[in-house]
């Protein structure tokens, strides 16, 4: 006779149950995920707190005037104008939104571009090659749209590789695209090294500094207090361009399909790997252009730092943001007012800038689990009543 | 010669900080789990090891002077102070400077203590969010290493201030600990450099990744876990717990991950702290080597050091090879050679189908029971 | 032979969803006996004894194992009833050997030595052939079932059910099956195998339990049985169905096939030379047991999976023009030579449909590229989707709520409302009506002959044989990859369509010269008679 476990199996009532949830209305979901960012504020601000002693409250207003300025606006030369510390906040969403952007079609296609840092690299050691050698003997436009084309290039180069062994062996893009970045990032010191200046310094320095040939330039006239509207100018197209790319275009609804089920891809008669190749090529060419425009547009340098942990930042803005562009504007505003608004801190209490890191790393954890509770609906077995948590 | 023996003492001891990264994230993985944080974790280990050491070298520091300061006021000479009692065991004495330090065995224990445990704490953040909140791993990996590369470098950077000292930290005591090699061994001509000059954690970790390849090959438990990597809905049906599998083999391959960052810290750079990103970089360097052992920890030893090797290479090829002279910015290029090695490794692997070469079917995906 | 009730099962009811898998179903397993579960596709026999498996647990009614009620909640709990259920598909880790997988789980301290001692022993006693030290990857399929079947007896099972289980072995291999089971039935164990193949239920087991449409109809010693009675007993009395057959008189050919084989994943054939002609007005039901080639029929037809060599695949455009042959052609080169070839898959949401998109979205899968250039227009699809919402009545919160959120039917109303809007000249269907409820059933049989009567050659791969009989105007038959007969829908009964499921009456068909008679028509591509 076998041994009867009747009684324990019987006794295993599971302590809670889970169930996809059909569809949470909208404004639901944004409630669980503003109160998700703001536990993380609120868990941040203690965790300021129990270091520095400060004031939370303070903290976050310390953020605040370090992200946007004393007052958002300043009167120069009789105009109204933004302040000197918003335009450098813009600069680095711009650079952080157009990487993002540039992410945006491979995510949908569920391709892990991880390789996002070594696309703006290249891209950028293709802009400074160009500032370098070609910025005294091109006009003023053709270089631009030189460095433009050859960052665009050379991004797609290197998404192009791991994209042509996923779509003809099915190699693992995920390890790929991350080995690619040191490849990347080896390169780039390589370039370092090569056009170093001064010598020794083991630093471009700022390229053209004299000249500010290829440097992207002031919008109105040169006295204007808008240096980086070229910047913005750029990205925000892009950003517009992509959403209606992915939302409105042919090619976004391929790559949407391939995205949802290669099966219904080739049942609808696409070409799963032309598409996969195609998009990898855009993905990495957009990260490129971010490249050019951390060096053309805000650095004027290359260093390993022009891409500056960006590329891995934006993986997570483009994969929360569910590939929609608009929302990613709004997610690397948030984590660029992380970063300056806990430099600010830090550098007033003389601690070091990782501060920011530790608090956007807090922070991302509970946007990314709270994904959880609008997806699931949670019912705890509390005796005979069933509750019902997270709604 | 004396370059030849100073690039493999380089090339070893540069493996051991990855392998242990590499044994870690075999562990995770064979689980199913790719977990992308391995150099938050590395970040962890370190920046806990350092400092528990610190706090643990300061007190001791700190009633010693007390201790002395009371024995003086009571009339005895300051140099004929013996601890007693208890205390006897938290100290040392440094023989050349006639002094009282804090005992660097000690010191070892509580720096692997902090960098397991704290690295074991990230492993359980990143369980608990990719298998209970069931949350994209590579997200929630990559999230994991800015964390903990923000939690390491300003705690690294800021503990001295922290704790009201001034200038740089240092736990020299236990870092010569940590560094002692192998006694009458280390000493024995070449064959003692090259084998036997390095800390206990070098050999410690070679064991460990010959252990941790007969738990995965040769015992039921690591056939278990092997087979929640492989197939989780085979293994579910088999009576295997996954999620305590899971659990269990992501939170301890963190803390050896985190062990790559403790010898770090404590070996490799001698019980300072820099915030030169060196950590991420070898933490990704760890990840490649994983693929670069195809999942296999006795692979990965030799994986190590030639990385290693090949990431020294710059340095030492035209100090053993006169005729090569290499400018800086080669030497960057010789940098490369882990990482397209790798790359090379990823193709070949997917080349060739051979199963056992592969990664674990099912890395990277989530189980669930309901949705199978 | 002494038989001990092994296992008796009490008004077990199952449901999914609306489907009612299993109704007060009451059944004994005894020891020292074979016992065959019969019933059709869909007849619940599977998710029976998944309940017996741990795999399921049941809504209602009780479970005895050796007399003491069980509650089974999991595959741990039935092992440690001695329970072990051989999978159709198997449960193993592909990179572990054959060993690995069977000591895979156990918390037993057993040296290596001890354990491929036992593993001897077990191969020994019931004649089993196996290299314990073989990885699974190499093996072949009846080797993984003979894997599968050791795994539960290295546990101690001794109440071991078998789904299925000669479904991929050859004729030579299930004998070599049926020996071993014998084997095991004389050592006293209880051994039940689920199956629908007649022949095999006469030639093995002792008892026959027949199940049908989620009910027990009830249990004949197998000596008392025919093949005939067993039919009956499986397919049930032909129920009056309420479904329109439109008369066209018109009809020309459409599509021909002839010799098409295929070859599936393993390399294994699962189309062997099968010829047909499809008509325009008419519904050509492919009848058979799932997995027969059903699948891979349409998926060759509709451009998916390619042809072997030999196969030969026409279509004929209305209105004379020149025939085309569709083999090696894609989907969109299907689309762009203007054949309007429409197809139903089996699986909606992983292939007919795009999940995550609207219903807006999903109507322009199959033309997006038609146009502007670079813009896909999304007017045309939002005015079809309205069209399909208001017309087939699909529940549905918004145009751009993704289809995966919609209920079972209103997504195969989305999916055949598109393939319907085409336009088709042929409109091929998988499953069209499977997991729906009997109103959305009756919409999409209505819309099929709807399509027939505007003169669209219909192919309706179903499995529910009333349906077809009641529905379609010829039946083709399909048994493992071979045709065993076109038969007529209005003269033929569903004895004879089971038995044609069933396989090997093939030669007494042709014997009768129905099967020839057929085959001739198509193949002189002529209207078909037999009116």
């Amino acid at each position: 006779m076998k041994k009867n476990n009747q009684k324990t199996a019987a006794a295993k009532e599971p302590l809670f149950r889970l169930s996809r949830r059909a569809q949470m209305v909208w404004y639901k979901a944004w409630l669980i995920r503003a109160a998700a960012l703001l536990i993380a504020l609120v868990l941040s601000a203690l965790l300021i707190y129990a270091i520095t002693k400060m004031n939370p409250f303070k903290v976050y207003g310390t953020m605040l005037k370090g992200t946007f300025g004393d007052s958002l606006f300043v009167k120069k030369a009789g105009r109204l104008s933004l302040n000197r510390t918003a335009w450098t906040t813009l600069r680095d969403v711009m650079t952080l939104l157009c990487i993002s952007v540039g992410l945006a079609p491979a995510f949908k296609m569920r391709f892990w571009n991880c390789g996002a840092e070594g696309q703006v690299l290249v891209g950028g050691i293709a802009t400074a090659g160009i500032m370098i050698y070609f910025g005294g003997s091109l006009p003023t436009p053709l270089l631009f749209a030189c460095m433009a084309g050859a960052s665009l290039l050379a991004g797609a180069v290197w998404g192009l590789i791991p994209a042509l062994f996923k779509a003809k062996w099915n190699t693992n893009e995920t390890l790929f695209t991350l080995m690619m970045n040191y490849i990347a990032i080896q390169l780039t010191s390589y370039f370092v090294a090569m056009w170093e200046n001064p010598y020794g310094s083991n630093t471009v320095g700022v390229i053209n500094r004299d000249t500010k040939i290829g440097w992207l330039p002031n919008f109105f006239s040169a006295g204007a207090n808008n240096d980086f509207m070229w910047n913005i100018i750029i990205v925000s197209a892009l950003t517009i361009a992509m959403f209606v790319y992915l939302k409105k275009s042919k090619q976004g609804y391929e790559i949407a399909v391939v995205g949802e089920s290669e099966n219904t891809a080739k049942y609808a008669g696409i070409n799963v790997k032309k598409v996969i190749v195609r998009t990898m090529i855009l993905s990495g060419a957009v990260c490129g252009l971010a490249g050019f425009i951390a060096v053309s547009g805000s650095s004027h340098t290359i260093s390993t730092a022009t891409a500056g942990g960006r590329g891995f930042t934006a993986i997570i803005v483009a994969w929360l943001s569910k590939f929609n562009t608009f929302v990613m504007a709004f997610a690397s505003l948030l984590i660029v007012f992380l970063e300056t608004g806990a430099n600010e801190i830090a550098s007033q209490y003389h601690f070091n800038t990782y501060a920011s890191k530790m608090v956007e790393g807090i922070i991302l954890f509970f946007i990314i689990g709270c994904e959880f509770f609008i997806q699931y609906k949670v019912h705890l077995h509390i005796k005979r009543s069933t509750k019902e948590v997270a709604d | 010669m004396d370059s030849m023996i100073a690039w493999l003492q380089a090339a070893i001891a540069f493996g051991t900080v990855i392998l242990f990264g590499c044994m870690g994230e075999i562990l995770t993985e064979r689980s199913g789990n790719l977990n992308l944080g391995v150099p938050g974790l590395m970040y962890f280990g370190g920046i806990a090891s350092l400092a528990g050491v610190f706090m643990y070298q300061n007190s001791v520091q700190a009633a010693i002077q007390a201790r002395i300061e009371a024995f003086t006021a009571a009339g005895g000479a300051a140099q004929d102070w013996r601890p007693t009692g208890l205390f006897s065991f938290l100290v040392q004495q440094n023989a050349a400077a006639q002094s009282w330090d804090a005992n660097g065995v000690l010191g070892i224990v509580i720096a692997l203590v902090c960098g397991f445990g704290a690295a074991a704490l990230g492993g359980l953040l990143y369980s608990f969010i990719t298998i209970t909140l069931r949350a994209n791993q590579n997200v929630t990996g990559l999230t994991l290493t800015i964390f903990g590369t923000g939690v390491a470098n300003f705690f690294g950077g800021s503990l001295v201030k922290l704790s009201g000292g001034v200038g740089q930290i240092s736990v020299a005591t236990t870092s010569q600990a940590f560094r002692t090699g192998l006694p009458w061994l280390s000493s024995q001509g070449v064959i003692g450099k090259i084998f036997f000059s390095y800390g206990f954690l070098v050999y410690a970790a070679v064991i460990l990744a010959v252990l941790l390849h007969l738990f995965l090959f040769k015992t039921r438990r690591g056939l278990n876990l092997r087979a929640v990597g492989e197939n989780p809905a085979t293994a579910d049906a088999a009576g295997i717990a996954i999620t305590k599998n899971k659990y269990l083999a992501t939170c301890l391959g963190a803390g050896i991950t985190g062990l790559g960052g403790v010898y770090y810290v404590m070996d490799y750079i001698k019980g300072t702290w820099a915030n030169d990103g060196t950590i991420e970089k070898l933490g990704w360097l760890a990840v490649a080597l994983v693929i670069f052992a195809t999942w296999k920890s006795v692979h990965a030893i030799w994986g190590a050091y030639v990385f290693g090797f090949l990431y020294w290479a710059y340095y030492y090829v035209p100090k053993v090879f006169p005729f090569i002279q290499l400018s800086r910015k080669s030497g960057e290029l010789f940098n490369m050679l882990p990482y397209a090695v790798t790359i090379v490794v990823l193709i070949v692997v997917s080349l060739r189908r051979k199963k056992e070469n592969q990664g674990p079917s099912s890395l990277g995906l989530p189980y669930f029971r309901e949705e199978r | 032979m002494e038989q001990t009730v092994a296992v008796q099962m009490q008004k077990i009811s199952k449901r999914f969803g609306a489907v009612q898998a299993n109704h007060e179903v009451t059944l004994a397993i005894k020891r020292g006996e074979i016992l065959s579960l019969l019933g059709e596709n869909g007849s619940g026999k599977t998710t029976l004894m998944n309940m017996l498996a741990g795999i399921y647990y049941p809504d209602s009614g009780e479970i005895y194992v050796n007399g003491q009620k069980a509650s089974i909640r999991s595959p741990k709990d039935a092992l440690a009833l001695g329970i072990g259920m051989i999978h159709q598909h198997y449960k193993l880790v592909d990179v572990f050997t054959a060993a690995e997988n069977i000591v895979l789980g156990l918390n037993e301290s057993q040296s290596k030595r001890q354990v491929m001692e036992k593993i001897q022993a077990i191969c020994e006693k019931y004649g089993f052939q196996i290299d314990p030290n073989q990885k699974v990857y190499n093996m072949s399929v009846s080797e993984k079932q003979t894997l599968e079947i050791i795994k539960v007896l290295y546990r101690g099972a001794d109440i071991l059910i078998l789904d299925e289980p000669t479904a991929v072995l050859t004729p030579q291999e299930s004998e070599r099956l049926f020996q071993v089971i014998r084997n095991m039935r004389d050592d006293q164990k209880a051994v039940v195998i689920i199956t629908h193949k007649l022949h095999e239920v006469l030639s093995v087991s002792d008892r026959v339990a027949i199940l049908r449409k989620g009910e027990y109809v009830g249990a004949v010693p197998t000596e008392k049985a025919t093949e005939l009675s067993l039919t009956e007993m499986m397919v049930g009395k032909k129920v009056a169905l309420d479904i329109t057959r439109s008369q066209v008189e018109k009809k020309e050919i459409r599509l021909q096939v002839e010799n098409l084989s295929c070859y599936n994943q393993e390399g294994g054939k699962a189309l062997d030379k099968v010829s047909f002609s499809a008509y325009s007005g008419e519904i050509l039901g492919i009848a058979g047991i799932s997995g027969c080639g059903q699948k891979e029929l349409l998926e060759v037809i509709a451009g998916l999976a390619p042809a072997a060599e030999g196969s030969s695949l026409t279509y004929f455009p209305p209105e004379e023009q020149q025939p085309k042959s569709l083999l090696g052609l894609s989907p969109k080169k299907i689309r762009q030579n203007g054949i309007a070839l429409s197809f139903v898959p089996e699986d909606r949401l992983g292939m007919g449909l795009v999940g995550g998109m609207g219903m807006t979205g999903n109507m322009m899968l199959k033309n997006y590229g038609q146009g502007q250039p670079f813009f896909t227009s999304s007017k045309a699809p939002r005015t079809l989707a309205e069209k399909i919402r208001s017309e087939l009545e699909v529940v549905t919160p918004g145009l751009n709520t993704p289809v995966r959120r919609l209920s079972g039917g209103n997504v195969q109303k989305v999916l055949v409302g598109r393939e319907i809007a085409a336009e088709p000249t042929v409109l091929m269907t998988a499953y069209a009506v499977r997991g729906l409820d009997i109103h959305t059933s009756y919409t999409i049989y209505h819309l099929l002959d709807e399509q027939k009567r505007k003169g669209v050659a219909v192919l309706y791969v179903g499995e529910d044989l009333d349906v077809l009989l009641a529905l379609c105007d010829r039946i083709m038959v399909l048994c493992a990859g071979r045709m065993t007969g076109i038969v007529d829908a209005k003269s033929t009964t569903k004895e004879e369509l089971g038995l044609l499921m069933t396989g090997p009456m093939k030669a007494a068909y042709k014997e009768t010269g129905l099967l020839s008679q057929e085959q001739e028509n198509a193949q002189k591509g002529e209207g078909h008679e037999k009116e």
